[in-house]
């Protein structure tokens, strides 16, 4: 009993699921699902098909090159049994299949970060070019002359009184 | 499969039939339309066609009949002879020699009509010869009326004839009426003869087949035959007859010891006296019948010495059978076969043949020298090795367990596991672990393989490939995204409003609709500016509060008549009156205009020179599509030029 991968998703296919096609060149294909089958049946390309594992690996959605995807393999060589080894094969899968999980989820995390930035940049670049639809350049305009003026008129004020001092005390000549 | 079928003869028509199918085809497979303003070669073939064509029809119609029915010279003498009895030699012959006279009548006819038609001048001429010849034709068919329905009567009769192959393997049963030849044949076959109790139910000749020795017989029921000489003999009697002197056959002779077919076994015998001739060189055996009313040791002196003569004859053996108990009827017919059988060997070892077939046969039998005992004879060492060898082949098989256990047996085979250790042998394996197939990792290397990954992964722990940077924003860049999303929800805003607006994209404005108000309204504007952060305090007396309506353009237009300009009713509005003429326009003073009527006098004149006009208006075009210009193919050249 085993446990097969679908040739169109590559989802995995337990005993006594799914549907078998064999080919007349002997090649045998495998699908999960009717949905699987159905596409292959109208000649759509897995590497095409958005939904399915073999696209995200194409296109690099997901991590494709790893030593940790070096262990599951079909073998094809028979081993004798023994106690020992296969308690310890199923205790290297376990310790295998968290290192992967990990890895596969920083190189997905790694590739969204991108996405922050472009998102800020974005940001700023709409907010230099359009700020004028929530606020109107002429806003403040009023305020700030005003408070230019008040300026002045501080200025002018000080320099009268700075007058008005030389006045007091010495002569102007004008 | 007989050699002879006469089922295949096709139909025969009358007279008159024939005319019209021939007619009919001939009107069918030749040409129908000839006109007198045809050349006269033309009209000519055309009734020479049809004189032909009908004449071939003919002629391959009456060679059909004359090639189908069987020549009286060609068949086996047995047909021959029967035929002669039954349909009259002379009569047949002659009417197929009449079929083939009409036959070169009917061609002499055609070959002259179609010469004289070569001196028809006109359509009606060989129109009268063509119905000349074929009204030739048509009488001479007439007169063959009579002989055409004796061959149909002849063909459908002949149709219906047994099919007698008369080289295989016959029995011929014979004898007086009603002593019970049909209801024999139908014992031994399965031919079905009307069997009845009354003389001569069988009219004429019947066949069965029989097998005996893996081998087909034919049985021939023939009609009842009465003693009288051969001139005497009526038709169904004559049939019998013919079959008994051409048939190569074993003939079965039966009587009726009874007496209940009418006739005293003293005309039987007399009745086999005279016929004996027929069944010279031919196996014959004498049929006692009836024998569950009178057997034949229990009749008295006088009929017993009548049958004492045939008794007597050792060639002919003489059998007793009851055709109603079945006692004999099987015996008989093994006889009759055993004796034709040894007699067609005969006849074929006489021939040349059977020199040929002989030499090439060799039995070898070995003779025996003397009494003495020869087994096969077999070494001591070598029976003794067999005992031992079937002695050593006594291992236990499961098939012994199962025995010894009875109901407890369980298969087992794990414990021919010899290889694994004890305990561990009788284990369950896994196979799947969340998915994985554990017989994908089992690989003597794969520990070594999980110690670096582990390392390689611990370093990578320690370098911080895992730890998530953390992207901290500062006041400014949240400012700036709280700012995009306002813009962004306000494009969207603006942007549902256009679409609704543009709904409506027809162009046209008719003239009553009103002119549109403008959206961006004065009246508006204070609150729009206060809404973009612009401080309005202070304007009250700004002059944008106060709009002025428009005056004329709101509000339908009216529709206004048009004027005659040149009138100037209303001075204020039309003021121009007209335009200047054209030569007239852009001219400065009169000196400037005497100039320019000079130079257009001149190059006008030139104009109507060159081309030879009548004068400036003369755009005269002589022909628009020139014909040497339009028509015919296109060669390489240019389209200007053909």
């Amino acid at each position: 009993m085993r446990i097969e991968t679908c040739y169109f998703c590559s989802s995995r296919i337990y005993p006594g699921h799914g549907i078998q096609f064999v080919r007349n060149d002997c090649k045998i294909f495998k699908f999960c699902r009717s949905k699987c089958h159905a596409a292959f049946k109208k000649k759509k390309n897995p590497r095409k098909t958005k939904w399915t594992k073999a696209y995200r690996k194409t296109v690099g959605k997901e991590l494709t090159i790893d030593p940790s995807f070096e262990f599951e393999k079909r073998r094809n060589v028979p081993v004798k049994y023994d106690r020992e080894t296969w308690t310890k094969a199923v205790e290297a899968m376990k310790k295998v299949n968290t290192i992967k999980t990990k890895r596969q989820n920083a190189y997905i995390m790694q590739r969204l970060r991108k996405g922050r930035e472009l998102e800020n940049e974005r940001d700023i670049k709409e907010v230099q070019r359009d700020m004028s639809l929530i606020r109107s350049p002429a806003a403040g305009l009023k305020e700030r002359k005003a408070a230019e003026a008040e300026l002045e008129n501080m200025q002018e004020s000080d320099v009268e009184m700075e007058e008005g001092i030389v006045e007091d005390g010495g002569e102007v000549t004008l | 499969m007989s050699l002879y079928n006469f089922k295949k003869i096709a139909v025969v028509p009358t007279a008159k039939d024939f005319i019209d199918i021939i007619l009919s085809k001939t009107q069918r497979k030749t040409p129908t339309v000839v006109h007198k303003h045809y050349k006269i070669t033309r009209i000519r073939t055309f009734y020479m066609r049809k004189v032909k064509f009908s004449q071939q029809s003919f002629h391959d119609r009456l060679t059909q009949i004359l090639t189908e029915f069987p020549k009286l010279d060609d068949v086996h003498p047995f047909y021959a002879d029967l035929m002669n009895v039954l349909y009259d030699k002379d009569h047949y012959k002659l009417a197929l020699g009449q079929l083939n006279t009409a036959r070169h009548l009917i061609d002499n006819v055609a070959r002259d009509y179609v010469r004289l038609m070569k001196y028809g001048d006109s359509l009606y001429r060989c129109k009268q010869l063509k119905r000349a010849a074929l009204g030739r034709m048509a009488t001479i068919m007439k007169r063959q009326g009579a002989n055409l329905t004796y061959l149909e009567q002849v063909r459908q009769h002949l149709a219906r004839l047994p099919s007698i192959d008369p080289y295989t393997r016959t029995i011929i049963i014979c004898g007086f009426p009603n002593v019970g030849k049909s209801s024999f044949i139908n014992k031994i076959t399965r031919a079905d003869v009307e069997v009845q109790p009354y003389a001569f139910t069988t009219k004429s000749l019947y066949v069965g087949h029989t097998d005996y020795k893996y081998l087909r017989w034919q049985v021939i029921d023939t009609p009842g035959i009465l003693d009288h000489s051969l001139e005497e003999r009526n038709v169904i009697e004559m049939q019998a007859v013919t079959a008994l002197a051409h048939l190569r056959a074993c003939v079965l002779y039966i009587m009726d010891l009874s007496e209940q077919c009418g006739h005293t076994l003293d005309e039987q015998v007399k009745l086999f006296e005279s016929i004996k001739p027929l069944f010279a060189n031919k196996p014959l055996i004498i049929v006692a019948n009836k024998t569950d009313i009178v057997k034949l040791d229990e009749l008295d002196g006088e009929r017993r010495a009548a049958l004492k003569e045939i008794e007597e004859d050792s060639e002919t053996p003489l059998l007793e059978m009851s055709t109603v108990t079945d006692m004999g009827v099987m015996e008989v017919k093994t006889m009759a076969c055993e004796k034709l059988l040894s007699y067609r060997v005969d006849q074929k070892m006489r021939t040349k043949k059977v020199d040929g077939v002989l030499n090439r046969l060799h039995v070898a039998v070995p003779k025996p020298r003397d009494t003495k005992e020869r087994p096969p004879c077999i070494p001591e060492s070598v029976l003794l090795k067999k005992q031992q060898a079937g002695e050593k082949r006594k291992r236990k098989l499961e098939r012994d367990i199962e025995l010894e256990e009875g109901d407890d047996y369980i298969l087992n085979l794990k414990k021919h596991y010899v290889d694994i250790p004890e305990e561990e042998r009788y284990d369950i394996i896994p196979e799947i672990w969340e998915g994985h197939n554990i017989a994908d990792y089992i690989d003597p290397e794969i520990f070594d393989k999980l110690e670096e990954l582990e390392k390689d992964e611990e370093i990578r722990e320690e370098t911080g490939m895992y730890v998530v940077p953390k992207i901290e924003l500062d006041e400014t860049m949240l400012e700036i995204k709280r700012l995009a999303l306002q813009i962004r929800n306000k494009k969207a805003i603006m942007r549902d409003e256009s679409r609704v607006n543009k709904q409506n994209k027809k162009p046209t404005m008719p003239r009553t609709t009103t002119a549109k108000v403008r959206e961006r309204s004065v009246t508006k504007l204070r609150s729009q500016m206060e809404n973009l952060g612009v401080d309005m305090s202070g304007t009250e007396n700004a002059h944008f509060t106060k709009t002025r309506s428009r005056s004329r353009s709101l509000g339908p237009p009216v529709k206004r008549m048009r004027m005659d300009t040149s009138e100037g009713a209303s001075q204020s509005r039309n003021r121009s009156v007209s335009r200047t003429p054209r030569n007239e326009q852009g001219v400065k003073d009169v000196a400037m205009r005497n100039k320019l009527s000079r130079i257009a006098h001149k190059a006008i004149s030139n104009k109507v020179r060159k081309y030879g006009l009548k004068g400036e208006a003369d755009r005269f075009i002589g022909t628009k599509k020139p014909k040497h210009l339009f028509s015919g193919k296109r060669g390489v050249g240019k389209t200007d030029r053909r």
